[in-house]
């Protein structure tokens, strides 16, 4: 059983300490969540003094500080709304405001690339609407995914269960969809009320939903929405800026072509800014000393030359937060609890591998022999412009090789050659231009290359005790 | 110096117990173990871990969440032939069995929901671990499991992290309209010095370990430039060992004799690359034929058994065929009519090595075709009867011949034939047939 702190008691590092003091005799500590209790309890009766005690504590505001930042990039709790998008965020919450208190219905669609931050304007948009007390009592929320919900009746059933109708449609077999819904939403009238609870559909991967069959969901809810008998916002969020091709015309007419853009036009400024505002610790950890310590170490590393680069680097690949957390997340596992800052090394170090070459990694590991044929097979793409090749015509260039050239690799026997050939197709490095067919024996089947030369030469220089012959049989021109 | 494993919420003696499981891979341990996080930290939502086969990638994921006992489950998706099986395998670990009840053919929504479900009874204090093996195998499948798996964490609203475990690189994996992007971790391949220390773990008690070095020193100087597969060398090395030991049991020569121990391994352990390595024979033949003396034991491997016994006149519609299929129709009359007259040298010019038939693969011929070479080549007058003819079709039935085409065209059925040039030539040469000499490649 562990005994949590409050959030809402501040205390300085002193009173930890008096407080860890008093539970000792209770037999579990205040930070058990984090620390072996044996270990605070022992410390602290052998050295009663507060200096003593300290490293234990730093540890365990030091864990303390991970969790919260792991939520934040993990689990994305982020401190506040994303920046650069408050117009797009007051426009949403209008509309929804607008469906939920004056019953007007409306559709709206959110666009943009993944990782965007679609999702967290949703959500901060809905808990904002739901703070008004008319809206928590009224109003209903569906949320549909379509990369859960594959299927119209699939999707329906989900519908029911989020309605918590699944007890007044009970058995009933409904001719088509159009009436299910129209039943489910007939039975959301309140009792003596003439009109209908709003309900705001939430449909995430909306471009999921245009491949169903007939897209007959899409076409309910839109026609719903359109024929004012029910309060209904139907709210998409789509990573495709073509969305509105992937309708049928029967549906995208009963859309109202409203969209939001979410093209996220920070500049390097404010993406530093919002970097420094995701690492640091937000106002209410439990020692304000430590926070201000490690808030002030941020700013410090945010302010550094190489961190700078670092970050515009990842800014001119790509600005949205997921790939920065990603970055944060892996610096911050390099930071050891004995020197609870980051440094700029960790950033740098996340950063070589976040942006590593996979392939080239692969390619590392390959022996001797596969290497040879990888060169082969680079040398015929040069030779013949990119035509496919099999089998035989590589080990007719890499016996051609091993005659004139090698004298550090001998002739191997034909299946063991073929052996590695296969080893190097289940890595997919090379692609059968075809499937795989009985007719055709498996040393003439057409294959290409995956490959760059750019990226062969690289792994080459990189590989470890690589005979100079074959070296210079890659660099060589014509084999 | 290896990195030393250390993390907040685990005990000191469990970490040791895990970096010594993993000897040469602690530096990747203790990057997993980072990016885990003490017990009940939030972890990335999805992990991505490649690198070849056989480096550790399953073996250190698993002694970690074993050892720490972390609350996990492994499947390897290989096993799921429907995705159903997945997401009970996935479900019956993490929960109370009982309590899991899935329809016949359960969709992702389905277990998203059961999960969603048995979370808000159970709530996980610890992070959850999904480990997916062999995680190409989830592309083939449907089409949203492999993006919904990337984003559980979101879409079950709890603290489950899917550790994705292939052998292929993180840019095959990507759907068309993009998706979660995992973290990716690479396992880097051994070093001839760690795979080396790795297999010098394997040692025989009745033996010294410099003896058991000096052996595997002799086997990566054989097989190493051919295969760095772990695996495969460690089942090598256990193979071969009761061969190399021999003359220390029989008393031939002393441990130091370091000469005349490998002049007598290394002869068998080129033989296996012929064999056990390619599994032409199982390793239970292979071992029967170390414990013989004879040395001019053959092993008849998988592909012996193709060269099966054919009556005369078969092998000689085989030549007949192979010459059909790899020279081209306008060479017919040069090699095979008896006064053929001046050939004009330009329409034979010697090709561009491209083209050469043997680089390309076999043609299909017609039935008239085969029949006219085959009566220009056997030397005795044969009549066109139904033995031939059904000579020709045992042949297909062999594989040595394939049919190409459809299976109605009766009139005139076109063929192709499947056999190497070395099957041929030794075909040819227990008739006493030169077949290079009628080949239009080696003109």
């Amino acid at each position: 059983m562990s005994k949590r702190k409050s959030k809402d008691t501040q205390w300085t590092a002193g009173e930890c300490v008096s407080q860890v003091r008093i539970y000792i005799n209770v037999k579990y500590c205040v930070f058990c969540t984090y620390l072996n209790p044996r270990i605070l309890i022992q410390s602290v009766k052998s050295a009663p003094c507060y200096r003593c005690a300290l490293p234990y504590i730093l540890l365990a505001l030091f864990g303390q500080a991970q969790k919260i930042l792991r939520e934040r990039y993990c689990y994305q709790r982020v401190p506040s709304s994303p920046v650069g998008i408050e117009s797009q965020r007051k426009n949403l919450l209008e509309l929804l405001r607008r469906t939920a208190i004056h019953g007007e219905s409306n559709s709206v669609l959110i666009v943009g690339p993944r990782g965007s931050g679609k999702t967290m304007l949703l959500k901060s948009v809905l808990k904002e609407l739901f703070e008004v007390r008319e809206v928590q009592s009224n109003v209903l929320l569906v949320h549909l995914n379509g990369l859960l919900q594959t299927d119209d009746k699939i999707a329906l059933k989900e519908i029911t269960r989020q309605l918590q109708l699944e007890n007044v449609v009970g058995d009933k077999v409904f001719g088509s969809f159009a009436e299910n819904l129209t039943f489910l939403l007939e039975a959301l009238k309140k009792g003596n009320r003439s009109s209908s609870r709003p309900v705001i559909f939430t449909l995430d991967e909306f471009d999921l939903f245009a491949h169903h069959k007939n897209q007959t969901l899409l076409y309910n809810l839109l026609d719903i929405s359109q024929s004012a008998q029910t309060p209904v916002a139907v709210v998409g969020l789509t990573c495709r800026l073509d969305v509105l091709e992937l309708l049928e015309k029967r549906v995208k007419s009963r859309f109202s072509h409203r969209q939001i853009h979410l093209l996220n036009p920070m500049d390097f400024h404010q993406y530093i800014e919002t970097t420094q505002e995701h690492l640091g610790l937000p106002q209410d950890f439990p020692d304000e000393r430590f926070a201000q310590e490690w808030n002030s170490s941020i700013k410090m590393l945010c302010e550094d030359r190489s961190v700078k680069d670092v970050l515009r680097k990842h800014f001119n690949t790509s600005k949205d937060f997921r790939s920065l957390h990603m970055l944060l997340l892996m610096a911050l596992s390099r930071v050891t609890p004995t020197n609870p800052t980051i440094k700029p090394g960790d950033i740098q170090e996340a950063s070589r591998l976040c942006s590593m070459d996979a392939k080239a990694n692969i390619l590392h590991g390959l022996s001797i022999l596969e290497l040879c044929l990888i060169i082969a097979m680079k040398h015929l793409s040069e030779l013949y412009d990119g035509e496919p090749f099999n089998f035989q015509m590589v080990h007719n260039e890499f016996k051609k090789f091993i005659q004139r050239k090698s004298h550090s690799i001998h002739n191997f026997e034909t299946p063991v050659v073929l052996k590695a050939f296969e080893h190097l197709q289940q890595l997919e490095l090379i692609n059968p231009m075809d499937g795989p067919s009985a007719k055709i024996q498996k040393e003439y089947q057409l294959v290409k290359l995956m490959l760059d030369h750019s990226q062969i030469m690289e792994a080459l220089q990189k590989y470890p005790q690589c005979p100079t012959d074959v070296k210079q049989w890659a660099t060589s021109a014509f084999g | 110096m290896p990195a030393e494993l250390r993390q907040q919420g685990y005990s000191e003696a469990q970490l040791r117990l895990v970096s010594e499981k993993v000897p040469c891979r602690e530096a990747q341990a203790a990057a997993l173990l980072a990016l885990f996080g003490e017990p009940d930290h939030y972890s990335f939502p999805s992990i991505f871990i490649y690198g070849h086969r056989a480096m550790g990638k399953s073996h250190v994921t698993l002694t970690l969440l074993r050892e720490l006992q972390m609350p996990h489950v492994v499947v390897s998706c290989v096993e799921c032939v429907s995705p159903g099986l997945l997401f009970e395998q996935v479900l019956g670990s993490l929960f109370d069995s009982s309590a899991v009840t899935l329809s016949r053919s359960p969709s992702l929504s389905d277990f998203v929901r059961l999960y969603r479900q048995l979370c808000a009874e159970d709530s996980a204090k610890h992070t959850r671990y999904i480990v997916l093996d062999r995680a190409e195998v989830l592309r083939d499948m449907s089409a949203n499991l492999l993006p919904g798996f990337l984003r559980l964490q979101e879409l079950v609203e709890d603290n489950v992290t899917v550790i994705l475990l292939s052998e292929i690189v993180w840019d095959k994996f990507r759907p068309s309209t993009g998706c979660f992007e995992p973290l990716q971790l690479h396992f880097p391949d051994y070093s001839k010095a760690e795979l080396q220390q790795i297999l010098a773990q394997d040692s025989h008690p009745s033996y010294s370990a410099e003896l058991y070095t000096f052996y595997i020193n002799i086997l990566l100087g054989v097989f190493y430039s051919v295969c760095k597969d772990l695996r495969e060398l460690r089942h090598l090395a256990a193979l071969n060992f009761p061969k190399f030991c021999e003359p220390l049991e029989k008393g031939e020569a002393e441990e130091s004799d370091t000469h005349k121990l490998w002049r007598n391994i290394e002869p068998h352990l080129k033989k296996a690359m012929q064999t056990v390595y390619l599994r032409e024979v199982s390793s239970f033949q292979w071992e029967e034929q170390l414990k013989q003396d004879g040395e001019t034991q053959s092993l008849r491997g998988l592909s012996a058994y193709a060269h099966v016994e054919l009556p005369y006149y078969s092998k000689f519609l085989l030549i007949a065929a192979y010459l059909a299929s790899y020279n081209p129709a306008r060479t017919d009359r040069r090699f095979f009519v008896k006064h053929h007259g001046k050939i004009r040298k330009t329409t034979f010019l010697k090709k561009h090595e491209k083209t050469s038939n043997h680089l390309l693969g076999p043609k299909p011929f017609p039935l008239d075709r085969l029949l006219a070479i085959f009566y220009s080549v056997v030397d005795s007058r044969v009549a066109p009867t139904a033995s031939i003819f059904s000579q020709i079709s045992s042949l297909v039935t062999l594989q040595l011949l394939t049919q190409v085409g459809h299976d109605d065209q009766l009139d005139n059925p076109k063929y192709k034939c499947t056999v190497s040039l070395d099957f041929i030539r030794a075909i040819a040469r227990t008739v006493g047939f030169d077949i290079l000499r009628y080949l239009y490649d080696f003109l």
